[in-house]
């Protein structure tokens, strides 16, 4: 590599006369640099990270509504969590995060991989065919929102193509309250406080061109994660598989798949917290929806804490939220960066 | 994660490509392409539409003529708030670079004791859900007096910056041999002086890098536009495009060609710099 032969640093220090605390000096001398750099952005990251998640844990647990900041503790200290779990739009919220997360890792991840190995095989135009797929990532959610919200209303969009082909009445999209495939009374018995949920638990149908945007803009985030996993593949692999006689199919299936995995599991944490936190984009496509089917965590915080000031009904969502990404991301820090293997 | 493509030999025996074979392929390819670039098709052709097609009814016709009017009238509503986006951005982008490769040099070349665990702790401040910091957050820029200003915001990002950009650089000077530095600390460079006069001119890969993938990141931020400035003359263009589209006196080619505005920044810095937005972007998978 050519940085090896680049000259280096000619700085040439006089013998420093021996000090008193030779060990110590030293060390200071070989840590002065770090310290020095990283202490700043530690401290702000204590503070605007870790104390004030520790500051709204404490909101959601006080008796803070309206403009007057009051900390003082309900009692129960967890009244505010009781009484938000037993509202229905709460409940809807949880919902349909759960509902929206399947759907749109299945169809970003699948669709990613198919785009990666159409491209990866492609024999002309893949960088054109990388850039067009992996374009909408480039775009704001709320971009994405605005035109997508156009797509699926009813009156236009869709529904004029299916027009043209001989559908008349096309699907409600955005605008459909109802909810498939309800399973309330089968889940009922099985999940904590069953009887208290007031929602029809099921696939919420206005979710679905929202889960359709979605995958639109990240499909190619997956895709450009599995291209580079696809590209490191060694060839041999290739080679050995066709000497064993595989085909097209089991060669994919035996040996791509697996190849992928470790990727496809952190494209799916990834796209797993961003789909836990989304916000924009239900936000500027369609709100809290009919019957609140579209609404999500992030819009029920937003919405409790800046409109209606009710800033602990706020933050004990706020701290929902964060918990559910926290189970996702601190086991992938853990084992990412953590128990990385030493450099 | 390795980026690098190894060489293709060709396949010497028949394991063929998935589907029928390279047309097939290449069918689906075009197939999944015009579908992908839809939204876009919708959002230029409104754009350029006279009044008389400029209805969601006509959303898929072509223009009958070329007509700039919707995009004018966006430019004159939003074109205030694509200043502020600009004005934060730049300088935000800037900040959070410098920053990153500092802690970045810091984390890969100077080990010590506890610096996973430190780089851990710092890298979930990009991975929380950023509802949960909202209201302390609104409470201390008040205190700071930075609520409601672009300043506010450009500190914020800043801040909620850090964690990726010294994920970057942390990447980056990693895969640089370590022998450089030994050799130059041999030589009796000092940790700065290594890292201004060795590391410093070998960076611009990884500011290129750095700098699209955190533009397009603070460009596209809608949370913290909607909490941290309430006046609408000082939001960024993201929010102003939302309050656009829920006015029901606006336009619809307005509010589309709105759209096109908001997203043509960040569209050209990748159409540009695409190559190196990838390399962002797989950054983000840690490693």
């Amino acid at each position: 590599m050519s940085v090896l032969t680049r000259p280096a640093t000619p700085a040439h220090h006089p013998a420093k006369p021996p000090t008193p605390h030779p060990s110590r000096s030293h060390w200071w001398r070989r840590h002065c640099f770090g310290i020095v750099v990283l202490t700043p952005s530690l401290i702000l990251m204590a503070i605007f990270v870790y104390g004030f998640i520790g500051y709204s844990m404490r909101v959601s647990v006080s008796k803070w509504q309206g403009l007057q900041p009051d900390l003082s503790p309900t009692d129960p200290p967890q009244q505010t969590y009781d009484q938000m779990f037993r509202t229905p739009r709460f409940q809807a919220d949880l919902r349909n995060v759960t509902v929206f997360t399947v759907l749109f890792l299945t169809l970003a991840v699948v669709v990613g991989l198919v785009l990666a190995l159409l491209v990866h095989n492609a024999l002309v135009g893949r960088t054109a065919f990388r850039g067009v797929f992996l374009f909408p990532y480039s775009l704001s959610f709320i971009v994405t929102g605005v035109v997508w919200r156009w797509i699926f209303t009813p009156s236009t969009g869709a529904n004029l193509i299916l027009k043209g082909v001989g559908v008349s009445h096309g699907p409600k999209w955005i605008t459909d309250p109802a909810v498939a495939g309800n399973v309330s009374q089968a889940l009922e018995p099985l999940l904590p406080g069953g009887h208290y949920i007031q929602v029809q638990l099921g696939i919420p149908l206005a979710l679905i061109p929202v889960v359709i945007a979605a995958s639109w803009q990240l499909a190619g985030f997956a895709m450009a994660n599995f291209l580079a996993a696809l590209s490191a593949m060694p060839e041999e692999l290739r080679e050995a598989a066709s000497l064993d006689g595989a085909g097209t199919l089991r060669y994919h299936w035996h040996i791509v798949l697996p190849w992928l995995r470790p990727v496809i599991v952190v494209v799916l944490i990834l796209l797993g917290h961003v789909s836990l936190k989304s916000f924009d984009l239900v936000y500027a496509m369609v709100g809290e929806g009919p019957g609140f089917a579209t609404d999500v965590p992030g819009i029920f915080v937003f919405e409790q804490t800046f409109r209606a000031l009710r800033y602990n009904t706020g933050a004990a969502a706020s701290v929902v939220m964060f918990l559910l990404s926290a189970a996702v991301i601190v086991p992938y820090l853990y084992r990412s960066v953590i128990r990385e293997k030493s450099r | 994660m390795s980026t690098t493509p190894t060489t293709l030999a060709p396949p010497r025996r028949r394991i063929r490509r998935p589907g029928a074979g390279p047309l097939s392929g290449a069918i689906a390819l075009a197939v999944l392409a015009v579908l992908f670039l839809t939204p876009v098709y919708i959002m230029v052709t409104a754009g350029l539409k006279p009044p008389v097609q400029a209805d969601a009814v006509h959303m898929w016709e072509l223009p009958k003529h070329l007509d700039f009017s919707g995009i004018r009238q966006a430019w004159e509503k939003l074109s205030p708030n694509l200043r502020n986006s600009l004005l934060m951005v730049l300088p935000a982008t800037a900040a959070t670079a410098v920053i990153g490769a500092l802690n970045g040099y810091v984390l890969a070349k100077l080990p010590f004791r506890g610096a996973k665990v430190l780089f851990a702790a710092m890298l979930l401040g990009m991975f929380i859900p950023y509802q949960v910091i909202l209201v302390p957050l609104v409470r201390f820029l008040q205190w700071l007096d930075l609520y409601g200003t672009l300043q506010g915001l450009v500190l914020v990002h800043i801040v909620y910056g850090i964690p990726i950009t010294t994920l970057i650089f942390r990447n980056y000077y990693d895969q640089l041999p370590h022998e450089i530095i030994e050799a130059a600390r041999v030589d009796g460079a000092s940790n700065s002086a290594i890292f201004l006069r060795l590391m410093l001119p070998l960076s611009l890969p990884g500011f290129v890098v750095c700098g699209i993938f955190q533009f397009t990141n603070i460009w596209n931020d809608f949370l913290f536009g909607i909490t941290v400035v309430p006046d609408p003359t000082q939001q960024p263009i993201t929010v102003a495009l939302n309050n656009l589209a829920g006015n029901f006196s606006v336009q619809w080619n307005t509010v589309m060609a709105g759209a096109l505005l908001a997203a043509a920044p960040t569209a050209l810095v990748y159409i540009l710099l695409g190559r190196f937005f990838v390399h962002g972007l797989t950054a983000g998978s840690v490693k």
